[in-house]
């Protein structure tokens, strides 16, 4: 969510049990100002926190030209230094799928071992070979985040507009959802490049727009039902909390252009949804 | 040419031009001069910054504004919404009894309201809670639980997400005269079934021919534990939203606890759901969410170490060690926050702890089945049960945390301090990571727990939660070589038996030869 939107959308999405201190609030807000002059972003974004066991990891990330491509992502663990993540490579969400197992430490120069065995030939002779991945939670951590964006990140259907140079950028004339709109799943599309190949109605499509429907709906997500919709607040805002990656919450207050999500969680993708539901 | 002539020129191709600008649309009945005009003048009124780069919206925005007059030719139907709905229903939580106030002055020293206020507080140093709207609304809703029912202690226990709706808890004692009543209430109704049941049965089997019986022996039930006791120490009201009417919960069985400990269901915020799962769950997702209270309050209730003590004559009734109540300290002091932010073994445990059976106390099923099942049948089982099963025991009350497991290579704790700017004032704080979502905070003689979370135990990470499977489909007949398919003999099978049987008979017949010799002499 917006940084400067953060110090009363927090408590918007706050429903799921953790937040900030007032001391942290008060941190970032200082500390994001002098991040977003210091990188020259257009706008800091504050995406999260992932909870280590000794520590825990505050998320922001920078926007510059393309609201969608163009993010940078830095982490810090006092809510005033901040340090940039590397971009994550497909080596390294490779390894940090491998090796990095549980929880997070909350120590970023923490090394994740795992040792492979791997069996040359056949039968009787069979040669074993250990082979030894190392991993740093600094490197996990920038997987994470890139895949919980890449997996779970959510924006009002025409709140981001794809213009003809192909950059997507805010809608400004984006006024909001309106309360029926906002009850439904496949008003809501992942903020992330679209994956799937369109196997929409034509139905659908014929009431598509090219500049607004460029991206993935949430109704399509399988397993159906991995996102929890209710209106809270008196019914006057609409929460979405993703089920794949507990403690992701978005809101959406309908008729107005606000919105935002938020990721505050362990870091873990919930392997069990299909068992779950 | 001269200059008037092009004037004149001029003026007709502006007037040509004007022409086709106030020419009306069909589809809209609006022209372009119009809409100009309007435009700049809207442009010239508001005076935003960068005109030229929001004019293509400022355009939509005047033709919109248009539109709007021609759609009010139409009343709005009486629309009632969610938010209005729910709103009329949170009216009662702000209505103050007015002219009653005698009344009010001797609830306020009785009513065993909890202060959501401080607990709210604190758990937002700790970064745990939701907005303070929102607790304000708990806080009154739990108000009007108080006034309502005959409560002897109320605390907020926490809040259940599920995927509709969401469950606020409250902790509650009833008043125990109530409590009898409806205790006595339920188990007649369970006594009322199950003869009825037994009856049906029998019919049946009197018309029909007899149908084969299921020799399946059911374990004996664990018996459920008594009201103020163990697992059901405490009575759970939930409900939905502030506002809406609470629900009390019934009381958890063992056998709901340990098929809860073997499932993972999200919630759905309807209690009446059934939970449909392997092991098969014994209730709704009411007893659900009443197990998953249970074991989320037996894991995750703590409190400092030396706030509690064991009352002196509990100790002596019960020489198991597993003394089941406690009284509050009044000597305690409160221990240092920082010295509470580093080590585990300053918190301690205050609930009891429940035992694989189900239960907080152990009970002997072994004794009991000789009374309950003297049909035949029952002498498997008995060879199978040892004599006297081994008591289980789990850690005694008031358990320091960290005696706790390690499940998953991974502390089950995660201690904090609320701020590291001003230790001198901060709290300390505990998360647990078993139990996602159960916090705790403690500061000198405050402290307090909470749940705030799905309801789930975290799995293993590596793996993930691995359901039970469904045991293999029971045989219909037990297998035999009778009617087990034999192979076909090969060819080679069938001459080489053929020359064998071909070898006995010429056997046999001299034998008989030389018997028929022999009998000849």
């Amino acid at each position: 969510m917006d940084s400067t939107s953060l110090f009363y959308a927090l408590d918007l999405v706050s429903g799921a049990g953790l937040t900030l201190s007032s001391e942290q609030k008060a941190a970032l807000k200082t500390s994001l100002i002098i991040l977003q002059k210091n990188y020259k972003f257009q706008r800091v974004l504050f995406w999260g926190k992932i909870l280590g066991i000794t520590g825990d990891y505050f998320i922001a990330q920078g926007v510059t030209d393309d609201e969608m491509r163009d993010k940078k992502t830095l982490y810090s663990l006092n809510c005033m230094d901040w340090n940039l993540l590397p971009p994550p490579t497909d080596e390294m969400t490779a390894y940090v799928n491998i090796a990095a197992i549980g929880r997070f430490i909350g120590d970023p120069s923490h090394e994740y071992e795992y040792t492979e065995t791997r069996r040359f030939g056949e039968g009787d002779e069979a040669q074993e070979e250990d082979i030894m991945i190392k991993v740093t939670e600094e490197k996990r951590l920038a997987t994470t985040v890139a895949r919980i964006d890449q997996e779970v990140s959510v924006v009002p259907r025409g709140a981001y507009i794809k213009n003809p140079h192909g950059t997507v950028q805010k809608n400004r004339s984006f006024e909001g959802l309106s309360f029926g709109e906002a009850g439904k799943l496949s008003n809501y599309l992942h903020f992330s490049e679209p994956k799937q190949p369109r196997k929409l109605s034509i139905l659908v499509t014929a009431e598509s727009d090219p500049c607004k429907d460029f991206l993935d709906r949430l109704s399509e997500d399988l397993p159906k039902g991995s996102w929890s919709i209710q209106f809270e607040r008196g019914s006057s805002v609409c929460v979405l909390r993703s089920l794949l990656w507990l403690g992701l919450s978005f809101f959406h207050i309908p008729e107005t252009p606000q919105h935002g999500y938020i990721y505050m969680g362990p870091g873990l993708k919930n392997l069990d949804l299909p068992f779950m539901l | 040419m001269k200059p008037a002539e092009e004037d004149k020129q001029t003026d007709q191709m502006a007037t040509c031009l004007k022409a086709f600008m106030l020419k009306t649309s069909t589809k809209t009945n609006l022209n372009l001069y119009d809409h100009l005009t309007r435009l700049l003048h809207k442009i010239l009124d508001e005076r935003p910054e960068n005109a030229v780069d929001v004019f293509e919206d400022m355009s939509r925005e005047v033709k919109r504004g248009l539109m709007q007059e021609k759609q009010g030719a139409l009343r709005d139907a009486p629309f009632s919404s969610a938010q209005q709905d729910l709103a009329e229903l949170q009216r009662i939580l702000f209505a103050s009894r007015q002219g009653e106030q005698g009344d009010q002055e001797e609830e306020l020293v009785e009513a065993p309201i909890p202060n959501v206020a401080e607990l709210a507080f604190y758990l937002e140093q700790a970064g745990v809670g939701m907005d303070k709207d929102e607790m304000q609304r708990i806080f009154l809703a739990l108000k009007h639980l108080v006034d309502t029912q005959p409560l002897q202690h109320c605390r907020f226990w926490g809040k259940i997400l599920g995927t509709e709706a969401n469950y606020l808890v409250a902790e509650v004692e009833l008043r125990e005269d109530e409590e009898d009543e409806e205790g006595a209430e339920e188990t007649a109704n369970e006594e009322e079934k199950e003869p009825n049941e037994e009856e049906e049965g029998g019919e049946v089997l009197e018309v029909v021919d007899p149908l084969p019986k299921s020799t399946h022996q059911s374990p004996p039930v664990v018996p459920k534990e008594e009201n103020h006791t163990g697992a059901n120490k405490y009575t759970y009201f939930v409900c939905q939203e502030p506002g809406l009417p609470w629900v009390k919960l019934p009381s958890v069985t063992p056998a709901q606890i340990t098929i809860a400990r073997q499932i993972r269901k999200f919630f759905t915020g309807c209690l009446s759901t059934p939970i449909i799962s392997y092991p098969p769950f014994p209730g709704s997702e009411a007893n659900y969410l009443r197990a998953q209270i249970a074991r989320i309050s037996a894991a995750t209730q703590v409190s400092p170490l030396g706030y509690f003590q064991f009352g002196e004559e509990e100790g002596d009734d019960d020489d198991d060690g597993a003394r089941a109540s406690f009284e509050e300290n009044p000597d305690f002091e409160g221990i240092p926050v920082t010295e509470m932010a580093e080590s585990l073994s300053t918190w301690v445990h205050h609930v009891q702890h429940i035992l694989i059976q189900g239960r907080c106390v152990w009970v002997n099923l072994a004794a009991k089945p000789e009374d309950n099942f003297e049909e035949d049948g029952d002498e498997e089982e008995k060879d199978e049960e040892p004599d006297e099963p081994e008591p289980e025991v789990g850690p005694p009350l008031l358990t320091p945390l960290s005696e706790d497991a390690e499940v998953n290579n991974t502390s089950p704790w995660s201690l904090g301090l609320s701020s590291a700017l001003i230790p001198q004032f901060a709290i300390s704080t505990l998360r647990s990571n078993l139990w996602p979502g159960a916090h705790a905070y403690a500061r000198a003689k405050k402290f307090d727990s909470i749940y705030i979370g799905w309801g789930m135990k975290s799995t293993n990470y590596k793996y993930g939660f691995s359901p039970t499977t469904v045991p293999m489909a029971q045989a219909e007949y037990p297998s035999g070589p009778e009617i087990t398919e034999a192979l076909d003999p090969t060819l080679e099978e069938e001459q080489a038996l053929k020359a064998a049987l071909e070898e006995q008979r010429a056997a046999q017949e001299e034998a008989e030869g030389l018997e028929d010799e022999e009998e000849d002499d």
